[in-house]
């Protein structure tokens, strides 16, 4: 059996290329997937952990964090095409509308 | 065998996530990402949820990327906003951010000890028992959850003219 270890330095690596995407790129749509890749990241430190304490639990957690992040994807997809048809970008740096 | 179905579906999860991140246009992106999703969900059926590998490869590799290509179908794919120079400036704290959050990350993580006796419960009628006895309430704010962002989608992507 692979150590837990090893899933778990995986889901770190996944999350940490994650963060590191949403700072980097700068359009929107990116930005959004490399959030889906941290959320992704986290439902796997929630399986192996739910395989390391033998608990169900863990699964059920996953099942939610997917439901929340689906109804993430819809909003925020709705977002960004309404953003792109009101500014003729996705670039996160162009809609500084509301900034100061 | 073990071994290597655990590395490949590692290897090829890390290098489609950096994809993910470097590809500069976006539709290359989502298909990267569909490769990251589905070998991570080789990796929960390795180790030992099924249910929701399956569930992954449905509804996360399945409808939600499909989602993501409709969207940039749907704003022109062609068109320059998707082929964004990559900005330079940013470089420096992405990679601070990322040092950071590895850092931190991985020494909570590995601060852990190996558990003496795992073993993934269970199958279907595990998860169905917890989901549907324990956690009925928060599965019930779930689905008006889903509703409320059907709606909020419908109204946010609706003409107003």
């Amino acid at each position: 059996m692979i150590p837990a270890s090893h899933y778990l330095i995986l889901a770190a690596a996944l999350f940490t290329i994650g963060a590191f995407g949403v700072v980097v790129r700068r359009n929107a749509i990116t930005m959004f997937m490399c959030i889906e890749l941290m959320l992704n990241a986290v439902n796997l430190i929630f399986l192996t952990f739910a395989r390391d304490f033998a608990q169900v639990d863990g699964q059920v957690f996953v099942f939610f964090v997917m439901t929340v992040a689906a109804a993430e994807a819809g909003v925020g997809l709705a977002i960004i095409v309404l953003l792109s048809r009101h500014t003729r970008t996705v670039d996160v740096d162009q809609a500084d509308r509301m900034k100061w | 065998m073990e071994q290597l179905v655990f590395y490949s579906a590692a290897l090829v999860a890390v290098v489609s996530a950096l994809l993910v991140v470097f590809q500069r246009r976006a539709v290359h992106s989502v298909l990267a990402l569909i490769v990251c999703l589905s070998s991570v969900a080789v990796l929960y059926f390795q180790l030992g949820g099924y249910f929701l590998a399956a569930v992954q490869v449905i509804v996360y590799a399945g409808a939600v990327m499909v989602l993501f290509l409709f969207v940039i179908m749907l704003i022109d794919p062609e068109s320059e906003m998707f082929v964004v120079k990559r900005t330079r400036s940013l470089l420096l704290p992405a990679l601070v951010v990322a040092g950071v959050t590895g850092g931190v990350l991985s020494s909570v993580l590995l601060s852990f000890p190996e558990s003496r006796t795992p073993g993934m419960p269970g199958g279907l009628r595990d998860i169905a028992a917890a989901l549907f006895r324990d956690y009925l309430l928060p599965f019930e704010i779930t689905s008006i959850l889903i509703l409320a962002a059907v709606v909020g989608a419908l109204i946010l992507a609706k003409r107003s003219d």
